[in-house]
């Protein structure tokens, strides 16, 4: 069962430097709501963006991560 | 139904319907809190829209995000596009954009879309409860 802090610490080594904040909404390890501000997200759609953080656990989402929902920014703000 | 039929038959209902939402159940019976609240957002824009139930069998979901590159549902098209999910449909409903991608005006009583906070409490409970009802 994935915990907050795993889906943490794994956004944080995919996108270095990405400030990120993961709660677990029900408290059951199965879904997760994360908000990263990355600078890697700078120039891309909001759908790129989101991509970019679901592609880290590939699989994984409707699996072990029943729902993801994200929420991204960049550190200048909204594009 | 081959796999490949399945992908054909969902590529021509994204390219024949302007709006497509993909969801778990319908607009009128959703199934999931995710896929309530994007077809909520797109009610309330007042615009005709074709949704489609993907639970009746897994390959769809499978075909769909392989033709979409989106791992979750819902997923929203709009012009044959891939708008995103709950997500993104609901900050873009808040934001102004959603009216704008569909060429309607923000309808002045839009109220916010209740979170995602326990999606599996607002999405199950009432359905369980029509069901005892019933």
């Amino acid at each position: 069962m994935p915990t907050a802090e795993e889906l943490k610490a794994r956004i944080e080594q995919a996108l270095p430097g990405a400030r990120v904040v993961v709660e677990d909404l029900t408290g059951g390890g199965d879904h997760f709501r994360a908000e990263v501000v990355s600078e890697r997200f700078d120039g891309l759609s909001r759908i790129d963006q989101h991509k970019l953080v679901y592609d880290i656990f590939g699989d994984e989402i409707g699996g072990p991560i029943h729902a993801l929902s994200i929420k991204t920014s960049t550190p200048g703000g909204d594009r | 139904m081959t796999n490949q039929e399945i992908r054909e038959f969902l590529q021509n209902a994204i390219a024949e319907n302007r709006v497509m939402l993909f969801m778990k159940g319908t607009p009128d019976a959703p199934r999931c809190g995710f896929s309530m609240r994007a077809a909520a957002a797109i009610n309330a824009m007042g615009v005709e829209y074709a949704a489609m139930d993907v639970l009746p069998d897994p390959r769809i979901r499978e075909e769909l995000s392989a033709i979409s590159g989106w791992p979750t549902i819902p997923q929203l098209f709009i012009d044959g596009k891939l708008i995103g999910g709950c997500d993104i449909v609901l900050e873009m409903y808040e934001s102004g954009e959603l009216a704008e991608a569909l060429g309607v005006e923000q309808p002045k009583d839009a109220e916010p879309i209740e979170g995602p906070e326990a999606p599996g409490q607002s999405g199950s409970a009432p359905l369980g409860l029509e069901n005892r009802l019933g």
